[in-house]
């Protein structure tokens, strides 16, 4: 279990946004964490990746304690966070955006590298790679965002709800990318939704979060098929 | 326990005492400080424009001096040209500055923190030496704005530093009421919309320039008096007389008193007096080479205006009632 | 006509000054969001330091570049222990919009007050290293001497170095995203605290070279309330809010521009006029774009 949680807790002012929660994640699998607005989810994430502080608990990633840890050397210690939202640098080009993403690791070469991978895996940003970030659409800037997170070379990847505010149509290709992603490069992956059905469907893990607290954990099949999770999150 | 609500009766009330307080105050102490406590009523009344403008409309000016120069110059212009009475030209002052308020007013309103702040320091700056280019405004050495001797009435002891001290004290005192009254009113309660709430404001209908408008409009009419007071006590006007730091120290003394309460606004004004003063005996006391006696004031302002900022920033009055708050609902919810 | 192309000189070699403390200021506020008073007080002490540089060692030339190395040193210093503080101890309320404003004045006044205690308040003297004697065109004089000469080629360096800093190095990069979006920033590994430190340290040095280039360009004259440095203070910070506070592109084209008006005011029109037209160039600039020329958002909210 790389990625191991215990107990939980993060206040936001008096209330508790994640409460006692507890999830493990096996190296390389892919862990989607749904559950209506205001579950804790995105808190969540950003406890992990150390935007806020917890006030009690353990987070350990690859057996090291990562609390209170800054989140520019939680980078370097191989987590990215992909925040809420259009997480792309409006007045930074494609290219500028990508390469903030490298910019830790001092080599350029290397750097170089990792983008000419980014766009393979995503040639729309190839296309657009020097243009301003502000000109592309809500996919492509999706997009830039995973690819920034990409380019640190992480092993755990946060993803804090890519599909918020994309078509259908793009957010198939997102989460399709998400997955292709998860497998190549060998990635840990949280993946935080509210589109439930999309997520699961790409996932190895299901974790269900209910007002901060952890309601259900299987595996993404089963959670797919069980009725108390169709009926409050897959609409059916 | 008793609340004492504090009605529009009352207050006037404190405010007669309050005068004459400063009747026998003014009666009872020498001449240095007697000119010193005109010289603060004059600062009363211009921090008070600042905690309106800044404190309850959330326009920051840096540059308020420029409008005490415009009030000054008013009122000395009605006086040499006019033989105005002195009341007169206290009005012409503050109607003076107030009219260019509104007009600054109408361009600040698009305009939002820093460069709001740049527009009034490029103000403060430009305003005052305009004087020194059109002669009718007396250029370099200024204008002479001189009150009279006090009347007969009041005696031969009475100096002239005394009627100073009435008739800025006068001034103040009704400037304060009635700008307390105007606070405490609907325009208040609209103008502290404006600041801390400005979409909702502005979806609850209040028209958000003209809000902004009327607090420039208001804040620099008080400025004006302020200005003809310290043109008249020091019986001139000049570009000199309202320079770059006349505005900060303005700006200081409001972050002193508490920006967003005019109860303070003593404080603000008795130490911006008084600084030197004490910055004088701490040198003597110590017996300091001149360059620390020259600088210790300034040190000690703006020592004191960090430490404000950083751990009172609300002002010492707002800090005691909030604290006061607090201690009360501590104690209501242990009562159960 | 050989008068305008005169006053042209004069403005442009003012501008390119009033530049590099806009560019001072700039920086300041895109990295912290704070428009920083005491950058003037900074760019003064940096200033004597070139001055007793000179003392010491008798050149102008030493003391230019220990003047911005100091700025640098300073500027650093205050991000580290003030502006954490002042961060720290954030307030609510009415206060809040210009407590660091406020702040900031208070820390001017002790830069001041501890440049008086060493120094003095009486002039000290800087002497312009090269000759400011006009160059000669047949029987007239140009605006232009070997010192004003330098100072446009110096600023020209600086502005150009500055440049490539940040649009061709990763540290550049770093500053920019920094500014633009912290947190992104902080999420890509980007260690956003020394990044706005150091963006303090490059104003810090910008603003020491804008004061010593300052006092040579006029009559060499320093003090802490020298006309020079009120100058330096106000017309910056003009000339940032005029080209729009987000950029620095925006702080040289504002303050060419505040440069070239107020020299010709100044030869055509009369000395005393000279801040107000600073003044109505300003409200004139903001009437039509409310966040200076170079604003990316239209009526920018601080």
């Amino acid at each position: 279990m790389s990625l191991n949680v215990n107990n939980l807790t993060v206040h936001h002012g008096a209330i508790r946004a994640v409460d006692q929660v507890s999830l493990a994640v096996p190296t390389g699998k892919l862990a989607a964490i749904i559950g209506s607005n205001g579950a804790g989810k995105t808190t969540l994430l950003r406890t992990l990746s150390g935007l806020n502080k917890p006030t009690s608990g353990t987070m350990n990633w690859m057996g090291e304690s990562i609390a209170g840890v800054k989140p520019e050397n939680l980078v370097r210690r191989g987590i990215s966070h992909v925040s809420e939202g259009k997480s792309v640098v409006p007045e930074l080009t494609v290219r500028e955006n990508l390469l903030l993403g490298a910019i830790w690791r001092k080599n350029s070469k290397e750097a170089k590298q990792s983008l000419d991978e980014v766009t393979t895996i995503f040639p729309r940003l190839g296309e657009r790679i020097e243009q301003r970030s502000d000109t592309l659409s809500g996919g492509e800037r999706q997009m830039l965002a995973i690819g920034r997170a990409i380019m640190a070379k992480p092993k755990l990847l946060l993803l804090d709800e890519p599909s918020l505010g994309l078509a259908p149509l793009v957010i198939e290709q997102i989460f399709q990318s998400i997955r292709d992603l998860t497998h190549t490069m060998r990635l840990t992956v949280l993946l935080v939704e509210q589109n439930a059905m999309g997520a699961l469907k790409i996932a190895d893990l299901g974790i269900v979060l209910n007002l901060g607290k952890v309601v259900a954990v299987d595996n993404a099949q089963a959670l797919i098929n069980d009725p108390a999770v169709r009926a409050a999150y897959l609409g059916y | 326990m008793h609340k004492f609500k504090s009605t529009n009766k009352s207050r006037f009330i404190s405010f007669i005492l309050l005068g004459v307080f400063l009747v026998y105050l003014g009666n009872a102490v020498d001449e240095l400080r007697v000119y010193q406590g005109a010289t603060v009523a004059m600062y009363v009344v211009a921090i008070s424009s600042i905690i309106l403008l800044t404190g309850y409309s959330g326009q920051v000016s840096l540059g308020h001096g420029a409008l005490l120069a415009v009030g000054a110059y008013g009122a000395a212009l009605l006086r040499n040209n006019f033989n105005a009475p002195v009341w007169l030209c206290f009005v012409g002052a503050v109607l003076f500055a107030a009219m260019w308020g509104a007009l600054l007013g109408a361009t600040a309103a698009r305009l939002s923190g820093p460069y709001l702040a740049g527009t009034t320091l490029a103000l403060a700056v430009g305003l005052p030496s305009i004087a020194n280019q059109f002669t009718f405004l007396g250029g370099e050495q200024g204008l002479i704005f001189d009150i009279g001797l006090p009347p007969e009435s009041l005696g031969e002891m009475f100096s002239q530093y005394k009627w100073f001290f009435w008739i800025a004290s006068l001034a103040a005192l009704i400037s304060m009421w009635w700008l307390q009254n105007l606070l405490r009113s609907r325009y208040g309660r609209t103008w502290r919309a404006v600041r801390t709430q400005s979409v909702a404001a502005e979806l609850a209908g209040i028209h958000i320039a003209r809000t902004k408008i009327l607090a420039f409009t208001i804040s620099a009419g008080l400025a004006g008096l302020a200005g003809a007071l310290l043109s008249m006590t020091i019986s001139t006007v000049s570009p000199g007389a309202f320079p770059l730091t006349l505005s900060f120290a303005l700006a200081t003394g409001a972050v002193l008193s508490g920006i967003n309460t005019l109860g303070g606004v003593i404080i603000g004004a008795v130490t911006l007096v008084a600084i030197p003063d004490i910055a004088d005996a701490i040198a003597h006391r110590i017996g300091a080479s001149e360059n620390v006696m020259t600088n210790l004031p300034g040190l000690m302002v703006s020592a004191l205006l960090i430490l404000t900022v950083l751990f009172v920033p609300n002002g010492p009055v707002e800090q005691h009632r909030a604290r006061k708050a607090r201690h009360q609902a501590v104690l209501t919810s242990t009562k159960k | 006509m050989f008068q305008a192309f005169n006053t042209f000189l004069i403005g442009i070699t003012a501008g390119s000054i009033y530049a590099l403390m806009a560019i001072s200021i700039v920086l300041v506020w895109r990295s912290t969001r704070v428009v920083n008073f005491a950058q003037a007080g900074m760019a003064l002490l940096s200033t004597y330091v070139g001055y007793e540089v000179i003392q010491q060692f008798d050149s102008y030339w030493l003391a230019l570049p220990l003047a911005m190395i100091s700025g640098a040193l300073v500027a650093a210093l205050i991000e580290l222990v003030f502006m954490r503080l002042l961060l720290k101890h954030s307030s609510q309320g009415a206060i809040a919009s210009i407590a660091p404003i406020i702040a900031t004045l208070g820390l001017l006044g002790v830069i001041k007050a501890f440049i008086g205690f060493i120094w003095g308040n009486q002039d000290v003297n800087i002497e312009s290293p090269l000759s400011n004697v006009g160059f000669s065109i047949g029987s007239q004089t140009l605006a232009l001497s070997p010192m004003k000469l330098f100072i446009l080629i110096a600023v020209s360096v600086l502005l150009i170095s500055l440049t490539f800093v940040f649009q061709k190095t990763n540290l550049g990069l770093a500053l920019r995203a920094s500014a633009h979006a912290p947190e992104i920033s902080r999420l890509s590994g980007i260690r956003v605290d020394f990044v706005r430190t150091f963006g303090w340290a490059l104003a810090g040095a910008a603003g020491g070279a804008a004061g010593m280039l300052q006092t040579a360009n006029g009559n060499g004259a320093l003090a802490p309330d020298s006309l020079e440095f009120s100058l330096l203070l106000a017309f910056g910070f003009i000339a940032a809010v005029i080209g729009g506070l987000d950029s620095l592109l925006g702080a040289v084209v504002g303050a060419l521009l505040l440069g070239l008006v107020l020299a010709f005011v100044l030869t055509y029109v009369g000395g005393s006029l000279v801040f107000i037209a600073a003044f109505l160039l300003l409200v004139g600039i903001l009437i039509v774009r409310p966040a200076g020329i170079i604003s990316q958002r239209a009526g920018r909210r601080a």
